[in-house]
Order: C-alpha cells, then structure tokens, then sequence
C-alpha cells in the first residue's frame, strides 16, 4: 500500500514517558476499510500507539496524516471531528447522562450532526450495538457488557472513518465476546476501518485481515494474521515457546 | 439495517408542568415588593445572591469540574468595580451590570492562566487569586485599605426606592443568569460540558474541545459572581475588602452546591434556598449555626453525595427541567431485529 491510498499514515512515531521509549520509530499505516488485529505482550507499546494515533498524547517524533492531512499537531477532539474514533480500554461512560444522551454528545459534537440527523445517527448505532431497549438508562447503572457496547455505539455516533478498538473482550466471557465480534463485523462491513487491539487472539482473528504483533515498542510483524502467528518472533515475544504446537 | 420508528422527546409531562409553576412563581417574584413587607423584600434580595452563586458555582465544579476555594475573587472584583464605576458616575444598577461585564473581560485572559492548573492546584490557585486582588484592591486610596469605603450614590434614593430596585436588579440579574445556564445546558455546549463533568478523556474522544468548555464556565462564573457581589454591596451598601473577598464565601457556596446536588440544574437552587432557611433561624446563634453547616455538609457528602436533587433525579428518575433527551420507540420491537 502507498501512503497515497491510506486513510491513516503514521511515520517513525516515538513516544517516551521519562526515560522509558513506549514507542520506537513506528510506521503504521491504514487503508479506507481495512480491519487491524493488534497484538502483543504487555508493555509493548499497544495502547500507547492508539493513544498517539487518536491524539489522546503527543508524539515525542513522527508524524500522522489521516484522509491526506498532517493531524499530529491535532488534539484528540479534532482528530475525531475529522474521523478518528476509539473505545477505552476500560469504558469511560458519561455516567450522568442516558446511553442514548451519550451518544448524542457524540453525534452533535464529534459528528457534527443536528437535528433529526443527529438522532438518526443515535438510534442506528444504537440498534447496531444491540442497545436501543437501553436508550432511555443512565449509563452509570450498565454492566460491563453494556458498557463496552457502549463504548462503541458512542464511537460510532461520530460518524468515524476510522475506529481504534482498545481491548473490548477484556474482562468478558466467551459468548459476550462472540457478541462484540458480531458488531465488530457490522462496522467494518459498513465501510469503517478497525484497529482493534485485543488479548483474546482467536475472538481476533473471526474479524482482522492484518495482524500486526508489537513488542517492546516497535512492530515486530505486520501482515497475513495466519503468517503473524506462525513468525517464529513472534511465538517466542508473544506466545511463549509452550505456545509454539497450539500456534 | 431495518428502520427504527422512534421520536426524541425533550419536554416530558412533569417538566411542563413544572415549567407552569416555575412561571408562577417568578410572576410572584417579579411583583414581590408590592405584596411582601421591607423585611421580605430585603431577605428576598439576600436569597437571589445565593441563588446566583450557588448557580455560578456549580457551573464551574458541577459542569466544568473546575472546584474552586477563591470564586470569592469574582464577588470582590465585582463590589470594587461597581464602587469605582459608581464613584465615576455611571448610574447605580447599569453599574452593577457593567462591573460584573469587566469582571468577565478580566476572566478572559486570567481563566488562561487560571485553566493551566490541574484539581486541586487549580482550587488553591483561586484562592491565591482571590487573596492577590484583595490586595491590590486595598491598594486604591479610593477603598482606603481594609477600613473599605460605602456605595454613597445609594444616598441618592429614598430607602424604599433603593430597597425595591435593589430586589429587582437582583431578580432580573438571577433570572438571566439562570437562563443562560440553562440555554447552555440545552444546547450543544452545554451537552459538551456535561461530557466533560463525566468524563474529561472520554469528552475528548468525542470531539468535545475541553478547554474551551471550561473557560465558558469559568468566564459565565465570572460574570455571575461578579453580579451577585454587585447586588450584594447595593444591599449592604458598606464595600470592606476583607468580606467581600472572605473565603466564608466559598464555603456557602460549597454548601448550597454539595447539599442541593452538585452538577444538576436545579440542585443548587434547592440548595441556596435552605442555607437561606437555616441562615434566618440560625444565622443569630453565631458559631453553633457555623458548626451546624460543617456537620449538615459533612452528612451530606458522607451519606448522600450527589445531594438532594441529585438523589431524588437518579432514585426516582424524573427530570424538571428538560436538558436532556429521552428517547421514545413508536414500535417498541423495532430496535431487536438486529442481524
């Protein structure tokens, strides 16, 4: 891919907290529509890299264009007017407000919508994340599941181009999941590029074309998720070499 | 996708009529000196100050996550100004409006500053703020130190005249500040600065500019502030630096905020109006009343943290006045069918 066709082009981001290098002259780029499994051991500079990407912290070095603009000096809250959205690794609702009310935050600011396309843009990302029976609940009395569906129907609300997924299964059973991967899916189908950064690998790989394995803030293998998990780097940075016969 | 039939409601049957009442009892209130007695009248003027600060306060702590201990800088600034402005010869009341404007240009550039500090830095910044200008104030041969100086253009009214105008300007200034706030809160700033009282990171992630949201806040408080303390020195008459900028000050409006229900509309206003009730019954016992605001707060934030309002709004899930939106589904089905 060329960094014409990209909708995100991010170019030797480093990011350092004190002495510690979180992230380490990363390239990273995106196409229109395209679906990311992150994975990696813990530390590895993951979530940073969405931090960086969504504007959440400035890089120390690097750039990152997104649909052909330089963004890095964006703030996160213009980054996602401009069509970069995330969810939160643990969900951070407007616990004061209804879900439905959440959204429209999002919908009127990130969007940019009013009026009747602002409650048009709720209610469908509602209904996508299975939570429209929901609407009217103040989302501080929402379980986890709800909370994580919420992350993602509030991300959505912006109307994104793009959406960085920051550990969604965590903390979920199997079949809740299975849940997500289902609204995972149907916003990808509807055109919207994931990132998604995720510890349960196979809940992943139902969803992302890419897989990319990060470890010690640098990428260590991007490509063909299948090819990713057999990298012999990447078994033994990830996996463990027990994992080698389940990989 | 199949589509949802549904309509957003804004305005439900408790808020309408809740709004009815409201509209009544502000009629009362606009004619309040022709049917209360001087006393009422004067107390009246005394609970629209409250009222005011209480409002300004929770629009920065409740809605901007702004806690400050120094708002008391904006209630000084206000009284100084209005005696300045007033000594100039510009006429009492426009005076009390035009500080209060001042105050709010002055808030421009210090809410830069102001903004930079983080929690609690930021909540003793205020009150270094607010210590500073009372400083500089007593430095005016005008105020002449903390002996301070009387509002003499007062003089110019009969009492009766200066009583009555003094409520009304009170009552108008809380009616519009009220307003604005509540015009804020329905609209698309306002739905920003509920985000970030929720949730800052996550305002962000929705497009929401977080400063920006704050330094409304910061500057409406200002301005609010400002009023009330302008209103409060055309009751009192006497400007002294040392109450005027006091720091009793943020402990009332702590008070009304906490006990009413921090970061709801109408809390505070519940909350004005009983430290007004207690200060009348108690107000004369001195230091035992003072005590009985530390325990009834320390109870309040113990046992009941979102306050009065904050508890009746999340128990019993009814909103009066229509900031937010609820959702109805004219087929209640229509949102299970996906997949």
């Amino acid at each position: 891919m060329t960094s014409l066709d990209a909708i995100l082009d991010a170019r030797g981001l480093t990011k350092r907290f004190a002495a510690l290098v979180v992230l380490n002259e990363v390239d990273f780029a995106i196409a229109p529509g395209e679906a990311i499994g992150i994975v990696g051991p813990n530390g590895a500079g993951k979530t940073t890299l969405l931090n960086v990407l969504s504007g959440a912290y400035p890089p120390n070095a690097g750039s990152v264009a997104f649909a052909g603009h330089d963004v890095t000096k964006l703030d996160a809250a213009e980054r996602n007017r401009r069509g970069i959205a995330r969810s939160h690794q643990v969900p951070r609702p407007f616990g004061g407000m209804t879900v439905f009310e959440n959204l429209h935050v999002a919908a009127a600011i990130g969007g940019q919508f009013s009026g009747p396309a602002a409650n048009d843009i709720c209610v469908e990302a509602l209904a996508l994340c299975g939570m429209i029976k929901l609407a009217n609940r103040r989302a501080d009395t929402l379980g986890l599941l709800d909370r994580k569906r919420l992350e993602m129907a509030r991300a959505l609300a912006t109307d994104p181009k793009l959406i960085l997924l920051d550990e969604i299964g965590g903390g979920l059973t199997d079949a809740e999941a299975q849940e997500l991967v289902l609204i995972i899916r149907s916003i990808n189908a509807r055109g919207v590029a994931v990132v998604w950064i995720e510890h349960i690998v196979h809940i992943l790989l139902q969803v992302v074309t890419r897989l990319v394995c990060m470890d010690a803030g640098r990428i260590l293998a991007d490509g063909e998720p299948r090819a990713v998990m057999r990298n012999p780097e990447v078994i033994s940075a990830y996996l463990g070499s027990g994992a080698e016969s389940a990989a | 996708m199949a589509t949802t039939s549904y309509r957003v409601e804004r305005w439900t049957r408790q808020s309408r009529l809740f709004a009815v009442i409201i509209a009544l009892v502000l009629m009362v209130l606009a004619i309040g000196p022709f049917i209360f007695s001087a006393d009422i009248t004067d107390r009246l003027t005394t609970l629209f100050v409250y009222v005011i600060l209480a409002a300004m306060w929770n629009a920065m702590a409740g809605y901007a996550g702004l806690v400050s201990i120094g708002n008391q800088v904006f209630i000084g600034l206000g009284g100084y100004f209005l005696i300045r402005l007033s000594d100039a010869g510009v006429s009492l009341y426009p005076a009390v409006v035009l500080a209060a404007l001042i105050v709010g240009l002055i808030a421009l550039p210090v809410g830069e500053l102001m903004l930079r500090l983080r929690g609690g830095e930021f909540a003793i910044g205020m009150w270094v703020l607010a210590e500073l200008s009372h400083f500089l104030v007593n430095l005016d041969p005008v105020i002449q130190g903390e002996t301070g100086t009387s509002l003499t253009a007062l003089n110019a009214y009969p009492p009766v005249a200066a009583r009555n105008d003094t409520y009304w300007v009170g009552f108008v200034l809380m009616v519009v500040l009220l307003a604005v706030v509540f015009a804020l809160l329905r609209g698309r700033v306002g739905a920003g600065v509920q985000a970030i009282r929720d949730d800052e990171v996550a305002a962000a992630s929705v497009g929401v500019k977080v400063h920006a949201g704050k330094r409304i806040m910061f500057v409406l408080a200002a301005i609010g502030c400002a009023a009330a303390g302008g209103v409060w020195l055309a009751t009192t008459i006497s400007f002294q630096p040392g109450t005027f900028f006091g720091i009793q000050w943020t402990a009332y409006m702590l008070f009304m905020a906490l006990v009413g229900g921090l970061g709801t509309f109408e809390g505070p206003i519940i909350g004005a109006i009983l430290f007004f009730i207690m200060e009348s019954w108690f107000g004369a016992t001195g230091v035992a009343y003072l005590i009985g605001l530390g325990v009834t707060a320390l109870a309040f934030s113990l046992f009941l943290p979102r306050g009065i309002w904050g508890s009746v709004e999340t128990r019993l899930g009814i909103r009066l006045l229509p900031v937010g939106f609820s959702l109805r589904l004219v087929n209640p089905d229509g949102g299970r069918d996906r997949d």
